[in-house]
């Protein structure tokens, strides 16, 4: 631990504009200024490296993969595999039979409901979620609860934001047996203490699910060291393609669970009477995957492994302090989500101007933010909001674009004043 | 700014802070609910008419500006207005908030003509076509929620 931030001082801080440089996107006038993009908690932008990737495997390699002898073949199952081995890097997994390669988040988290779900839950079997899920996060289980019966049991969350710990603690029981829950909040930024929450579930025998859908843009996870069951996460939140999710599960966990979909690329033999499964992860994987995104999210890990998450979390702690203070002083507006521990999102609302005007308003200033319940309904039930503005901050982002954000902001009051 | 302004015009700014005709109705013939998801935008229109012709309309409920402002704006240009105006407002209406940027909008239109602007802002039309949808359902007799389909 302690050579780990030694080396942290050795090594250079971020060159912010040198890494602006790499996305090609942010070079750009709406309407007529330039653009500050706070809206990545919703999605991230692609660098260079990423776009070249996918670009030169259109251009040299393309092919199916798993399908052919031909020298295109060979070369398109490689490049898909090797993105494999590192999203298991990145993650720390055990192996990289344990990455499944799905559309999103939310396609892990329906996989994890439909295959393991249904063969391993009955009817009263209670799954914990909590009240600061992401819709992809409830609807599943709602969907498995219609099917199967199954219980939704909800942990309250505090007026800051937080789990409510004791009450997590009170809803464990024998009856539960899932607990999925969301490592970073998309609305609030709230990082929850997965790695005890999973500790007390396991206690009890309980599997946890973790949706990292927000988390590994910002921070590295390691899946070992949290002992999480089940991990998911999108990769067009971590600067790479959108159509691709990973899915991480332990080995054994994965071998037990029956096919979530039929058809090619799952299979080992075929005949009508009767088909055997591929292995994992292959077993998961029916069809042509999205070859290119997958290898596009490949590249996107390397990016960031090359800019190192450490420093990218030091960097945008940094924004998070800056924003929040300043935001702070602007008369009339309440920042949602106080948590102690949170990562660069950062809900708002002001008064008497509705989220969805400061959207527009701050759009003809050339800032990009998300208004509306940021798929989270119950969330915003509960914090009795129909909509909140929200600013998310990656390691592109700057903190003159903090103040072009101040800029926006006092200039949609005037408009409304 | 003045782009801002050509979306944002004084009389929608007013109508948001002080809607008109807002509250809920005693005794109104029909009744009908309104709700955009992407915003969370909400609203209950309430309408009295006798046989063709719209005697009153009324609403409550919360959202943005531009929906605030066009329920209310639409309750102060429909009140005896017959259905079939009604309607035809709505069509050229609709025609204004999607149309093209610069285009004229229908004289008809009257006081209206102010969400012209919104056209040059397409995730807006939802916002301020809610009112208008809602009318629709409750002209049609359905009670259930209208959407908006831009
Ligand atoms: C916390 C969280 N979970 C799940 C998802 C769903 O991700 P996707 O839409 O990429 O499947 C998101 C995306 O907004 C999210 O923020």
């Amino acid at each position: 631990m302690k050579s780990k931030q030694n080396l942290q001082l050795v090594r250079p801080a971020l060159d912010i504009e040198a890494i602006r440089q790499d996305f090609p996107v942010l070079h750009q006038a709406i309407r007529g200024k330039p653009l500050v993009y706070l809206d990545n908690a919703a999605s991230t932008q692609k660098p260079r490296a990423v776009i070249q990737a996918v670009k030169d495997f259109y251009e040299k390699d393309y092919s199916n993969i798993h399908r052919g002898v031909h020298t295109l073949s060979e070369r398109a199952t490689i490049a898909y595999e090797s993105a494999r081995n590192e999203v298991a890097h990145f993650l720390n997994a055990k192996s990289e039979k344990e990455i499944v390669f799905v559309r999103g988040a939310t396609e892990a988290i329906n996989l994890v409901s439909q295959s393991w779900g249904k063969k391993f839950l009955k009817a009263g079997d209670e799954v914990l979620i909590s009240h600061m899920e992401h819709h992809a996060n409830i609807v599943p289980w709602q969907l498995l609860r219609e099917q199967i019966g199954i219980e939704l049991k909800v942990i309250p969350i505090t007026d800051q934001g937080e789990l409510d710990l004791e009450a997590f603690e009170k809803l464990l029981s024998k009856k539960t047996k899932l607990l999925s829950l969301v490592h970073i909040s998309n609305t609030l930024g709230t990082i929850n203490p997965v790695k005890d929450c999973i500790k007390k579930a396991h206690a009890l025998g309980i599997p946890v699910l973790i949706d990292g859908a927000q988390a590994v843009a910002h921070q590295s996870v390691d899946v070992q060291d949290l002992d999480a069951d089940f991990y998911v996460f999108s990769s067009h939140k971590v600067f790479s393609p959108s159509g691709v999710g990973v899915l991480y599960a332990k080995e054994a966990i994965l071998d037990s669970m029956p096919p979530y979909q039929g058809g090619g690329d799952m299979i080992l033999t075929v005949s009508f009477e009767k088909t055997t499964y591929n292995e994992i992860p292959h077993k998961f994987e029916a069809g042509t995957p999205n070859i290119e995104g997958v290898i596009g999210l490949g590249h996107g890990i390397q990016y960031l492994k090359h800019l190192g998450l450490d420093k990218i979390k030091a960097y945008e702690e940094e924004l998070l302090s800056k924003a929040t203070l300043a935001l702070k002083e602007i008369e009339g507006l309440q920042i949602i989500g106080e948590a102690k521990n949170k990562v660069s999102v950062i809900s708002f609302v002001l008064k008497d101007i509705h989220p969805h005007d400061i959207g527009t308003l701050l759009d003809n200033e050339g800032v990009a933010v998300r208004t509306g319940h940021h798929c989270t309904m119950p969330l915003m039930k509960r914090l009795g909001l129909p909509a909140t503005a929200r600013a998310s901050f990656a390691f592109y982002n700057t903190v003159e674009e903090i103040d072009a954000l101040l800029r926006a902001l006092e200039k949609a009051k005037k408009v409304f004043g | 700014m003045d782009d801002l302004r050509e979306l944002y015009q004084e009389v929608i700014l007013d109508h948001n802070r002080h809607p008109r005709n807002f509250s809920a109705m005693e005794g109104a013939s029909a009744k009908a609910e309104g709700y955009n998801p992407l915003c969370g935008d909400q609203l209950t229109l309430y309408l009295k008419s006798e046989g063709d012709q719209i005697k009153d309309l009324s609403f409550q409920g919360s959202g943005c500006a531009i929906s605030k402002a066009s329920a209310s704006l639409m309750t102060e240009a429909l009140k005896g207005k017959s259905k079939q105006e009604a309607l035809e407002l709505f069509k050229k209406f609709h025609h204004m908030v999607t149309g093209s940027v610069g285009e004229e909008p229908d004289p008809s239109l009257g006081k209206l003509a102010v969400f012209a602007g919104v056209c040059e802002y397409p995730a807006r039309v939802k916002c301020a076509s809610l009112a208008w949808h809602t009318l629709k359902n409750a002209l049609e007799g359905k009670g259930e929620v209208a959407k908006t389909e831009g």
